[in-house]
């Protein structure tokens, strides 16, 4: 197994957010996570990559309890790519993708002829390579997703973890991103909100309500009428799509 | 964009501009000695430097040696240290709390540092330069305690950050005044300005020694760490995720710059805008990252400062204007400009 969760605990003084979820994924699997608003998909992402500490539980990724790992050893195993992250600094897409490297390097190391190579072939690999000069600040909201995927590509990691990474892109953007994380040789767990989308780009599925799992599998094994009415309080018609086991959700007004 | 854009450039373009720097710096300083009430040739200024050192045993009037190597070399250099650590110090708190407004005086440790000190001087807690130093840095960091707690550790954003100095500022100088006013004699109620402006009157060749082991050790801590500076680019959780330690590092550099501020206010009282100004100009010229920011700020600060000391020198005719008032001069409307420029785009 890539990853294993093993009964998470999370919460905020008396508020339980992820409740007592266990799941598995299995190497070069693209898992989606979804869920209501407030249904802890956020939560249970950062307790999987090791960003909270869960109050009772484990992770194990690669067979390593990630409690026992130095957080620099778990970066060159595990990238994560926030939503819409921000700065106000004036750096370069090229600095940002640098940053990638700093779990492989140590304080006083330079900059070496390997480091540019795995930045470089990051870059290529979301198609902004001719962006590489240009100022972070100046992209659009598509761009600067790729470029903090190709950020976390440069970081080497077999399990890439990704938080609503097509939140405020268009419909080709949001494509085209989950399309290139679904081809990359990676394992990946992506919190989503479309279902639509969910259902097109992931192996499987895991629903999650007031954090805790209600069904995991295939996506036409998961989304199904009754449960888009139970969980998500939607009327919705799910049709068989033109891939096997992706189905197709038509959503009702009433 | 910075000038420096390109990486490959970047090492030797930093090289040039560092050794620039020095000459100027040396200039700057050979100028501070110079120029004064008592004007003193550069070629005599050349000699007494020569003599203090040792090299030369030139004949040049003992009171001119005096005023060129006891006070005003002393006094310039320990200014052209005090500019070069507060410069650090707004860059690694700009860095930590991603705010382009964070520096010492700013978020009122500064002012902490000088109540500590004011309390250790004049209601006599402890005894002795150590304990100075030692109040200086416990008073800084109540301010940054402070500022950490109101602000929610800095996770709340930046005006919040903004607003919890400015509390933090206005207690402690109101504290410093109070300390002063009620329990000082005479001469220290008048000395309450240099604690809230700041002045290099009175620096010696001790306190030049001291600030530069604190300096250079502070740089070095800093420099060490400049990766994990660079990762803070998109937030802690951000930097967690590449691995860095943030507790620690945070921990760490927060305990630095309470060390640096704490040494240069108990020498020579709260100057504001350094901080907030130098680190500014610095990312123009070498770019963002650390590792080549912090020694272009650690150069831009020593020069500005000791600049700055000459002008508070020249400006008014047998007066000496407060050092934290030159800088203010410059940093508040840099400060409207950064203030202006960070507000929400749309």
């Amino acid at each position: 197994m890539s990853i294993s969760a093993h009964n998470l605990v999370w919460g905020v003084r008396r508020k339980t957010i992820v409740a007592d979820v266990s799941l598995t994924v299995a190497p070069g699997e693209t898992l989606g996570l979804i869920g209501p608003n407030g249904s802890g998909k956020s939560s249970l992402l950062r307790l999987l990559a090791g960003l909270k500490q869960p109050l009772s539980g484990r992770v194990e990724i690669l067979g390593q309890d990630i409690a026992r790992v130095p957080r620099r050893t778990l970066a060159r195993q595990v990238a994560f790519v926030q939503q819409n992250a921000a700065t106000d600094t004036n750096v370069s897409v090229r600095d940002v993708v640098r940053l990638g490297r700093t779990p492989h390097r140590s304080a006083l190391a330079g900059w070496t002829a390997a480091d540019e190579a795995v930045v470089s072939a990051a870059l290529e690999r979301v198609d902004m390579t001719g962006h590489r000069a240009q100022a972070w600040q100046t992209l659009s909201g598509g761009e600067r997703q790729r470029v903090h995927i190709a950020r976390a590509l440069a970081q080497s990691p077999k399990v890439m973890f990704l938080d609503e990474p097509t939140n405020h892109l268009d419909i080709h953007h949001q494509i085209e991103i989950l399309r290139m994380v679904r081809d990359l040789d990676l394992t990946s767990i992506i919190a989503l909100h479309d279902l639509n989308l969910a259902a097109m780009f992931c192996d499987r599925i895991v629903v999650l309500q007031a954090g805790a799992v209600v069904d995991c599998g295939t996506p036409d094994a998961v989304l199904t009428e009754t449960l888009l009415r139970d969980v998500f309080r939607v009327n919705a018609e799910v049709c068989a799509g033109p891939v096997a086991c992706q189905p197709h959700i038509r959503f009702k007004a009433a | 964009m910075s000038i420096a854009d390109d990486k490959e450039a970047g090492a030797g373009w930093l090289a040039i501009f560092l050794a620039l720097a020095l000459i100027v710096l040396a200039v700057a300083v050979a100028l501070a000695a110079a120029i004064g009430d008592y004007s003193i040739g550069v070629g005599t200024v050349f000699l007494a430097v020569t003599n203090g050192l040792g090299l030369t045993a030139a004949d040049i009037p003992p009171i001119e040696q005096s005023v060129v190597w006891d006070l005003r070399l002393s006094r310039s250099l320990v200014a052209a240290l005090a500019g070069a650590g507060l410069a650090i110090c707004g860059a690694i708190l700009q860095a930590l709390l991603r705010n382009a407004l964070a520096e010492p005086f700013v978020l009122g440790v500064s002012a902490g540092a000088s109540t500590g000190a004011v309390a250790v001087i004049v209601l006599g807690i402890g005894a002795g330069s150590v304990s100075l130093s030692m109040g200086a840095f416990a008073g800084a960091f109540a301010a940054f305690a402070m500022v950490a707690l109101l602000s929610n550790g800095a996770t709340s954003g930046p005006n919040h950050t903004i607003l919890a100095g400015v509390a933090a500022s206005q207690l402690f100088n109101a504290l410093t005044s109070y300390i002063v006013t009620t329990s000082g004699n005479a001469q220290q109620a008048r000395d309450v300005m240099f604690w809230l402006l700041g002045s290099f009157g009175g620096v010696r060749w001790p306190d030049f020694q001291l600030l530069v082991v604190v300096v250079f050790i502070g740089l070095a801590i800093c420099l060490l760490m400049s990766r994990s500076l660079d990762a803070f680019t998109f937030g802690d959780e951000d930097a967690a995720a590449l691995g860095v330690p943030v507790a620690r590092i945070r921990l760490i550099l927060f305990g630095v710059t309470a060390m640096i501020t704490a040494t240069i206010v108990s020498m020579v009282g709260t100057i504001g805008f350094v901080g907030l100004v130098v680190p500014h100009a610095a990312r123009y010229i070498v770019g963002p990252m650390h590792l080549r920011l912090l020694p272009a700020c650690a150069a831009v600060g020593a020069i500005f400062l000791v600049l700055a000391d000459i002008a508070s020198r020249v400006v008014a005719e047998q007066q000496t204007i407060p050092i934290g008032v030159v800088t203010a001069m410059v940093g508040v409307p840099f400060f409207a400009i950064i203030l202006y420029r960070a507000r929400p785009q749309q």
